[in-house]
């Protein structure tokens, strides 16, 4: 019916799959952010060290490539080891963590700014459709800076390596798989809660860091002061790096972890440390979206 | 005829505070107003019906589905538009609307089309462009009005719609709402504190007080029965006889003084034979009303005695 004719109708066709409702948030978050110079810079410009790793693989199998620029033997120097896959997956991740900081507060806050949730669920949506499509929005993001690209590189070095050397190294796909998705669900949880419960951008910003690093800070206080270890329980990314250490190389792990997610020597916390906190944090989290999803607020 | 809405008992309690105690109704019109006081539950009893608060006790129906185990269906049947602010406010108002109506489980194209649609439906056409943050309080009004009908529900919640509009503002906001009405292809349920804006959109009214049912009532059926009511002012020499005239045609009457008379009129009868016996006896009927049981009466009955069953 063309517009002009000013009249209310009823609507008689066909209905979207209810099962992939939640993501049309995505679609109209993704359009939003496209409109944002910085944002779109940013995010292709974490595609850089990516590109520069998988120069590095082509060219450590490409020996005739090196000596056309007359470098002999540079192939010995940078190893594709499980240094390499880690070293990439902590820059990435911390990248995915400014990534969850630049646009992690406007998911949630303009939505309770002016109550248009009560609008998203008097629909045939649930408050989980709702977690869920705004989750999404940064789990696809950060899954397109971590570990899609880490698993390109790694099929990469495999299909130029042989197949074999994927078969022998096939921990180090499962670890930068794995590794990168417990990241992306602390994050995306945390930078949702935040979101919901500070409903200015640039403070819910600033609380994202101020989760990672001064919780750091702290916890190295409390080492210093106490002379242990377990002040690194509040050090998220010392945390993440424990566990990428065990999903990377097992119990006899060759490194201390990852850039940014270091693992000092002699410092380790037991794994069901790690897990538990990592957990504790995300059911705060969820408990947090949970208080402030909800269709009215109910002052009793 | 199918209730529209049916309350089985239903209880809603915020803590330990009964806020819609033990509700029993079927709402059947195609227009069904809520009424009552501020703070008699009008609003939670929307939100109820919309499943964001769960029922203490009893359970509600909406074209048959329980709330309680079809709250998805349910939502999928209605258009709701908020008694306070509800919108994005960095969001163009077409894209807002087309966002509501894919949430809804329209197709892309199509919801893009209906937002159109309902944007000028509303009158808000030529700023539908506009970020919803910059829309004055009537535009918001509007707005919201077109998110809740973008999808083509079943039944219209308004809560309140008129809320902090001006007089034309608020005029074509009822036009609205009785060019949907009339249309006959949706009910709509009307929640107000205001008398007037229920009395001119809904044909059927319940009334809220303290979380009860203090008054439920057909308006048209009241309607319908007031005209059989009138009260005349008359002036001339033989009042007296024209009393026994009326009284022959089967009307009771009732005189007061000044020369007024109430009149209970017959089934059948037709006011233009009251101004022919008028005429026969030399008596001038200078002035004639209905003396209707308005809303407001009602309403003031309902706030004053609540019977078991809410009837009046």
């Amino acid at each position: 019916m063309a517009v002009y004719k000013k009249t209310y109708r009823p609507y008689e066709g066909g209905l979207t799959s209810r099962w992939t409702r939640f993501l049309t948030i995505p679609r109209y978050a993704f359009e939003d952010l496209h409109r944002s110079r910085f944002l779109t810079t940013f995010f292709i410009a974490s595609f850089i060290y990516p590109l520069i790793c998988a120069l590095i693989i082509y060219v450590q199998h490409n020996v005739s490539a090196l000596g056309l620029v007359g470098v002999q033997g540079a192939n010995r120097l940078i190893s594709i080891n499980v240094t390499f896959f880690m070293s990439l997956l902590g820059w990435q991740s911390m990248l995915a963590l400014f990534l969850a900081a630049f646009i992690g507060p406007g998911q949630v806050s303009p939505d309770l700014a002016n109550n248009a949730l009560s609008l998203y669920l008097a629909r045939p949506f649930s408050r989980l459709e709702y977690v869920l499509g705004k989750l999404s929005v940064l789990v696809i993001l950060m899954s397109l800076m971590t570990w899609v690209p880490g698993l390109l590189l790694f099929s990469l070095q495999g299909y130029l390596e042989g197949w074999s050397w994927m078969g022998d190294n096939a921990r180090l796909a499962s670890g930068i798989f794995f590794g990168a998705w417990i990241w992306i669900v602390v994050l995306a949880l945390l930078a949702l809660a935040l979101s919901a419960w500070v409903k200015w951008k640039p403070v819910a910003g600033a609380l994202m860091f101020g989760v990672f690093f001064v919780a750091a800070g702290f916890g190295a206080a409390v080492n210093g002061v106490e002379r242990t270890k377990w002040g690194h329980l509040f050090n998220i990314s010392s945390l993440i790096g424990n566990i990428w250490l065990r999903l990377f190389e097992g119990d006899a792990h060759t490194t201390n972890g990852a850039v940014f997610f270091r693992v000092a020597q002699g410092e380790e916390l037991p794994p069901w440390c790690c897990w538990t906190v990592l957990a504790v944090l995300c059911l705060v989290c969820l408990y947090m979206l949970a208080r402030k999803i909800r269709g009215v607020e109910v002052v009793r | 005829m199918d209730p529209v809405i049916e309350l089985d008992g239903l209880e809603v309690r915020f803590g330990q505070r009964v806020i819609l105690n033990r509700l029993k109704a079927a709402l059947t019109g195609r227009s069904i107003g809520l009424l009552g006081p501020n703070g008699a539950g009008k609003s939670t009893l929307i939100n109820t019906l919309l499943g964001f608060h769960k029922p203490a006790a009893g359970t509600a129906r909406i074209f048959g589905r329980d709330i309680r185990t079809h709250a998805r269906e349910v939502r999928s049947l209605v258009g709701y538009m908020p008694e306070n602010d509800a919108f994005i406010a960095a969001m163009s108002g077409v894209r807002f609307v087309r966002l509501m109506a894919e949430l809804a489980g329209l197709p892309r194209a199509h919801a893009l089309e209906r937002a159109h649609e309902a944007f000028f439906y509303v009158g808000l056409g030529e700023v539908r462009y506009r970020a919803l943050g910059t829309y004055s309080l009537g535009m918001k009004q509007a707005a919201k009005l077109a998110q809740a009908i973008a999808h083509g529900p079943k039944l219209l919640f308004l809560d309140e719609p008129t809320n902090g509009l001006d007089p034309p503002a608020r005029v074509r906001m009822i036009q609205l709402i009785q060019e949907i009405r009339d249309r006959g292809d949706l009910h709509l349920l009307l929640s107000s504190h205001l008398l007037r804006d229920v009395e001119e959109c809904c044909d059927e009214v319940l009334i809220l007080k303290d979380g009860k049912v203090a008054a439920f009532c057909n308006l048209e059926e009241e309607r319908r029965a007031n005209r059989r009511f009138l009260e005349i002012e008359t002036r001339g020499e033989t009042n007296g006889l024209f009393l026994e005239a009326v009284e022959k045609l089967g009307c009771e009457t009732a005189p007061g003084a000044q020369g007024r008379v109430k009149l209970i009129m017959p089934d059948g009868l037709e006011i233009r034979r009251l101004y022919q016996v008028a005429a026969e006896q030399n008596v001038q009927i200078r002035r004639l009303s209905h003396k209707r049981d308005s809303l407001e009466d009602i309403f003031l009955k309902a706030m004053e005695v609540a019977t078991a069953d809410g009837r009046l």
